[in-house]
This record gives C-alpha cells, sequence and structure tokens, in this order.
C-alpha cells in the first residue's frame, strides 16, 4: 500500500450546503427541523412564558408587573387548595380507574367482534365527538337535574321514589368526566387487546388454562400496553379539566382547573394562575411518572 | 389398562357456515384409528380437512356428527383445557410476555405441579430439545428454529396422550426443516408418545411417519404406511399427490384375481396392470406408471428384449431429455399425441453420449404388470 498523498486542502470554511451533504448529523438535524420548529414554538415558548409568568406579581389592576414574587407558589399551600388539589387529584385518579373498569369489557367485546359489528360500534363509540363537548356537558345538565330525564325514568319505573338531585355533586362531575374520557381508555385498549391473537388463547387453553385463568394470564398482560396508553390519555387531561366541574359541579366542586381558569378570567391573578398551571403540571408528571414505571413491566410490548 | 387406540374417528363430520350463508364440509365422513405410539400423519393439500381434524381433536372444534374418541374416552364437548392431548401450532403462539422458561412451566402451573417439579421438568424439556441454557431468553430473542423447539417442550413437557402438530416445521428453511424432521421422528421414538402430525409436504409425511391419511375434499381416502400408499395408491388422487406419476385413461377390458386388463383410450392398446379396489369391466379407469418405474429400450441399437409376459410393451419417441445427475428425466410422446415421463437411472458412469438418450430416438417402454396401476378415479 502507498501512503495517502498528503491532503492538499486547506482548512475548510463551514459551509451550509457542504455539511448537508457529507454530515450525517447534520442531515439528521436539517430533516427533523420541521419537528423541531414545531416543538419549539408550540410546547418550549409558551412553557417558558407561563414558567416566568408564575414568578412575576399581579398589579393594581390585574396586569402583570415585572417584579420577582415567589409568594405565587406559597400561596398554593394554603389549605384551601390543597384541599383541591387533593380532590382534584381523586378525581382525575377516580375517573381513569372507572374508566379503565367501564372501558375494558367494551374494548374486549370490540376485539373479538366480527369486522362489521366492529366497524359499526368503533364509529358509535366516535360519534359524540362530531357535536361539540359543552354541547355534551350542558345535555348531561338536561339528564341529571332534579325531574329531569333521568329523575322522570327512574321514578316512572318507580325505582326511586324523589328527585335524586345529582346536578350539581361531586357524583354528576365524576360523571360527565368518565363520560368524556372513555373513548381515550377505550381505543388504546381496543388496539392493544385486538392484537391478542386467538391462536395465543388456544395455547393457553390446550395447555389446560380455562377462560378465566387464560384471561388473566396471557390476555390482561398482552393488554398491558394498551392499559398505559388509555390511562395517560385519560389521567393527563383529567387533571386539567374544568368545563365538566364548572357545569356540572356547580359552585361546591372546584378542581384545580377551575381554580386556574378563575384565576385568569375572573381574578385576573395571571402570575397566581400560572403558579398554580406549574404546580398542577408538575404534580400530574410525578404521578404519571411513578405510573408508568410501576407498570413499566409491559414497556417491551410498546411497539 | 390403556384402550386400544390413542384416538380414533368414528364418522367424523365438520360442517362450517360460510360467510355469505351457506356450508362447507371441512371433513366428511372420516373414520379411523390411531395406535398408541404411533406417528401418524395427515397429508393433503390445503383445504382438504386435515388441520380441522386435529382441531377436533384438541377441542377447538366439535364435530357436527360423529364421534372423537381419544383414548378410549368419548371427547363429545369436552373443552381443550381438560383433553389429555397437546399442541404444537403451526405459528407456536408463545406467549411473548413470558421468557422461555415461563412459557414451557405455564402448561405445569396449570395442572398445579409443585415448584421443584416444574423447575426440574421444565429443565429436562429445555435438555431433550437441546436448548438447556435459553430458559431465561423471551421467545422474540430466538431464531425460528429455536421458537419451534420452545413449543414443542411446551406441548410435551405436560406428557399428554397424544402430541399434535399441526405443520409444526412449515416456517422453517428447508434445510433446517429437513434436520427437524429427524429429529421429531427421534424424539417421538425417545418419548414414545403417539405424534398425529399435519403436513402437506408429502416428503416430510413420508419421512417420519409410522401411517398416512391421505386427505382431499375433506375425505381419507387412503390411510396406510409410507411404502402402502406410495406403491399401492387406492385411487388417482393419492397417486397423483403422492410422488409423481403417469396417467393414461381407459375402460377395464378383462378382470381376472390379480391382473386387470386396460384399454387405453388414447392409444386404442390395452395394457394390463393390477388394480386396486372394487373395478368393473366396463369401468373407466386410470392407469398410473411412476416415472422411474419406466424401463426403456433403444429400437435403433436393437436391444429388443423378449417379453416374460410380465410386461407391457409400448412404442414412443424421446421429446427431450434432462440429464440431473442421479438420472436422466426423459419425456416420451407415445402415438396418439399421449405423453409420458421416464425417469432412467444412470447406473453406470460414461461420458459416452450414445449411451444418455436424446431426443427423437425411438424406444420401446417395458412397464412391468406390478409397476402398472389401475385406478378408479375415485374411492367411493
Amino acid at each position: 500500500m502507498t501512503t495517502a498523498p498528503a491532503s492538499e486542502a486547506p482548512a475548510k470554511k463551514f459551509s451550509l450546503g457542504r455539511s448537508l451533504r457529507e454530515n450525517r448529523v447534520a442531515q439528521g438535524l436539517f430533516l427533523i427541523s420541521p419537528a423541531n420548529i414545531y416543538l419549539f414554538v408550540l410546547i418550549v415558548i409558551p412553557l417558558l412564558m407561563v414558567t416566568v409568568l408564575s414568578f412575576l406579581s399581579r398589579g393594581e389592576y390585574g396586569q402583570v408587573v415585572f417584579k420577582f414574587n415567589p409568594d405565587n407558589y406559597a400561596r398554593l399551600f394554603d389549605a384551601i387548595y390543597g384541599k383541591i388539589m387533593i380532590f382534584s387529584l381523586g378525581v382525575g385518579v377516580g375517573t381513569t380507574v372507572l374508566c379503565l373498569l367501564l372501558g375494558y369489557p367494551v374494548a374486549y367485546y370490540l376485539a373479538r367482534a366480527s369486522a362489521r359489528t366492529r366497524s359499526l360500534l368503533l364509529f358509535l363509540i366516535l360519534l359524540p365527538f362530531w357535536t361539540n363537548f359543552i354541547i355534551r356537558i350542558y345535555a348531561w345538565m338536561m339528564i341529571l337535574r332534579s325531574g329531569g330525564f333521568l329523575d322522570s325514568i327512574l321514578m316512572g319505573m318507580h325505582i326511586t321514589r324523589g328527585p335524586l338531585d345529582l346536578l350539581y355533586t361531586p357524583t354528576a362531575v365524576m360523571i360527565g368526566m368518565v363520560y368524556e374520557f372513555l373513548p381515550f381508555m377505550v381505543l388504546p385498549l381496543y388496539t392493544s387487546l385486538e392484537k391478542v391473537e386467538n391462536s395465543l388463547l388456544e395455547a393457553a387453553a390446550d395447555l389446560g388454562a380455562p377462560p378465566w385463568k387464560a384471561f388473566l394470564r396471557v390476555t390482561l398482560p398482552l393488554s398491558v400496553p394498551g392499559m398505559i396508553a388509555g390511562t395517560i390519555l385519560t389521567f393527563i387531561p383529567a387533571m386539567g379539566m374544568f368545563v365538566v366541574s364548572n357545569l356540572l359541579g356547580g359552585a361546591k366542586t372546584i378542581l384545580i382547573g377551575n381554580v386556574i381558569q378563575n384565576q385568569f378570567l375572573t381574578a385576573r391573578d395571571w402570575p397566581f394562575g400560572a403558579a398554580a398551571s406549574m404546580v398542577l403540571m408538575l404534580l400530574t408528571m410525578v404521578f404519571t411518572l411513578y405510573y408508568t414505571r410501576k407498570a413499566g413491566f409491559g414497556e417491551e410490548l410498546l411497539v | 389398562m390403556k384402550s386400544d387406540f390413542a384416538v380414533e374417528f368414528h364418522d367424523v363430520v365438520k360442517v362450517f357456515p360460510t360467510p355469505e350463508g351457506s356450508t362447507v364440509t371441512a371433513v366428511d365422513h372420516v373414520s379411523l384409528e390411531i395406535k398408541h405410539g404411533e406417528f401418524f400423519s395427515f397429508l393433503g393439500p390445503s383445504g382438504c380437512g386435515k388441520t380441522t381434524s386435529l382441531r377436533m381433536m384438541a377441542g377447538f372444534e366439535w364435530p357436527t356428527s360423529g364421534e372423537v374418541v381419544i383414548d378410549g374416552k368419548t371427547m363429545g364437548r369436552i373443552p381443550p383445557y381438560l383433553r389429555p392431548v397437546n399442541t404444537v401450532f403451526q405459528s407456536y403462539a408463545l406467549f411473548q410476555h413470558m421468557n422461555v422458561f415461563q412459557n414451557i412451566a405455564f402448561g405445569l402451573e396449570m395442572e398445579k405441579v409443585p415448584k421443584p417439579e416444574i423447575n426440574r421438568r421444565v429443565g429436562e424439556a429445555l435438555e431433550m430439545v437441546k436448548l438447556g441454557s435459553m430458559g431465561r431468553r423471551t421467545p422474540k430473542q430466538l431464531s425460528g428454529g429455536q421458537q419451534q423447539r420452545i413449543a414443542l417442550a411446551r406441548a410435551l413437557v405436560k406428557r399428554p396422550e397424544v402430541l399434535l402438530l399441526d405443520e409444526p416445521l412449515g416456517a422453517l428453511d428447508l434445510k433446517l426443516r429437513k434436520e427437524m424432521q429427524l429429529e421429531l421422528k427421534a424424539l417421538q421414538e425417545q418419548v414414545g408418545i403417539t405424534f398425529i402430525y399435519v403436513t402437506h409436504d408429502q416428503e416430510e409425511a413420508l419421512t417420519m411417519s409410522n401411517r398416512i391419511a391421505v386427505m382431499s375434499k375433506g375425505r381419507a381416502l387412503q390411510i396406510g404406511g409410507a411404502v402402502e400408499i406410495y406403491e399401492r395408491p387406492n385411487c388417482r388422487f393419492v397417486a397423483d399427490f403422492i410422488g409423481e406419476t403417469n396417467f393414461m385413461t381407459g375402460t377395464v377390458k378383462a378382470l381376472t384375481k390379480d391382473r386387470v386388463t386396460v384399454l387405453l383410450s388414447a392409444l386404442n392398446q390395452e395394457i394390463t396392470g393390477i388394480g386396486s379396489g372394487a373395478l368393473s369391466v366396463g369401468q373407466a379407469v386410470a392407469v398410473s406408471i411412476r416415472p422411474e418405474k419406466v424401463r426403456l429400450v433403444d429400437e435403433d441399437k436393437k436391444k429388443v428384449k423378449e417379453l416374460h409376459g410380465t410386461e407391457n410393451l409400448l412404442h414412443g419417441k424421446v421429446v427431450t431429455t434432462a440429464y440431473i445427475g442421479s438420472d436422466t428425466r426423459v419425456v416420451l410422446d407415445l402415438s396418439g399425441g399421449l405423453r409420458m415421463r421416464a425417469w432412467e437411472q444412470n447406473a453406470i458412469s460414461t461420458l459416452d453420449p450414445e449411451a444418455y438418450y436424446s431426443a427423437g430416438d425411438a424406444v420401446q417402454i417395458y412397464i412391468p404388470v406390478e409397476n402398472t396401476l389401475v385406478l378408479p378415479e375415485d374411492v367411493s
């Protein structure tokens, strides 16, 4: 072998064109730049704005004053906000658990139904999204109010004697929340249940497992990815929900989402609202991370 | 006390509804008996009902009518998890969320076998399929052949009365498949369990089985050993499906105890062979002659042989030849536009081109009577 001739290339000047031709990292960065720009403009910048805002002060007329003020966070440790925080967490977890319990059989049935039934049912599950969410919650107000649709049915069938007075109670909020988030649980569950091949259940039966054992040992573990995805899709938005509690919960049922909404719209204390948002975000993040770690045994299946 | 047979089918019928509202008969009045310790194969093209037969033994399907009996017990509607059989699935159906050890232990856990015994038996099963060190891997980390062995170990560890194998080697490449065929056969002899094997690969069935049921359109046309179904097929389909053969059609002219004379319609010439099943004079039949059982003599070289009275003699011309090493494959044109394939074994090593047939050679075709099989078009 001869030695390579001494390179006569002088120190190269930076050129975008050349690095794009020769440098794989530059190519990669360039190719994903639309996604990066999207993330930067729509997530990083707003998040930074809220973070900065949460450390500023409220002016006399509700305007934002550029003065450092950590008090916003201190105020959140007030017992009343602590209570709301815990209540919100309870509603979030409760909604998620109820959606999981109610959604699993639906998803299971969907996954096992014939192709025709399946597409019809999927269509029905998605149908409510064609109507505005707030209008659907108003419909629930009609159903749940004293002497409303539900009461007249129950009383008509002599199941209850008087009105249930469900509207403006935490129960009404839970009903609304579960109603709203159920499809977000059902769809990922369905996707993962549909992937559980029938031959696996046959194999389990063949090896001596009665149907319920086959379900516990095969179907359930294989649907963990769907459970994780559904839980995240339900829990995170449920934590920030304020419309349902506003309309169905009345003055007594206040979620952290309502607190934030009030600070921005009514009390005009944007910095405090921003601080509450930050805390909500942290709370949700900690919970979600803890949960996914705990349920992490299904991670290798998240394909 | 064991019953006489591992598996019996008594006039089993399985009818499936189709999405269009009609029905298909997947298994059509099949009766058979499989002995204990036998390696029994269901062989047939896709849609012949072989897998459905297997699934009725496993309990995944129930017969529309008739009885499936396993080890003397009528199965009726006993569910799969209560049957003394285990299955190796075509797709292996390994549990992806469990490692290899857990996959094999699953069946024993269902039987509530004590933990130490599970550990011991799973270990033995892994050794048996030569994957002793793979217990902690997940199925995804294994090759197709290894997954196949795990599926086998998972079923065998239960020590079933009968092991059902649904085209278990179908997904493997040819070389691995040949290895596994021999291994499976050796394993079956070692464990002594009845193996029931479904395949569309005739060579696979011939290599491994004690007996084979050749199936077509839901019916078990012939049941017998490899030699029997190859040398004495009982109908045109079996002769055609197993190995290669030449068919000539004709009508039965005369019948004696062990000889059938047939008038070949294309040649207007008589040929004598041995019959199968109930034949009658005047019946339309197929005459099957295997290409390796045809003997050619070059007419131009005047090596014309004496007929012994046990051979049929036909005349033809060589159309094409293909030298493939062990033999030369010759396509002959008989008069009447009839083609016949003949495989001439290259028993003598020579470079002399004269020693091999070439296109245009006029030949005499000798077919011993016992190589001439007269078959009904279909078994009734």
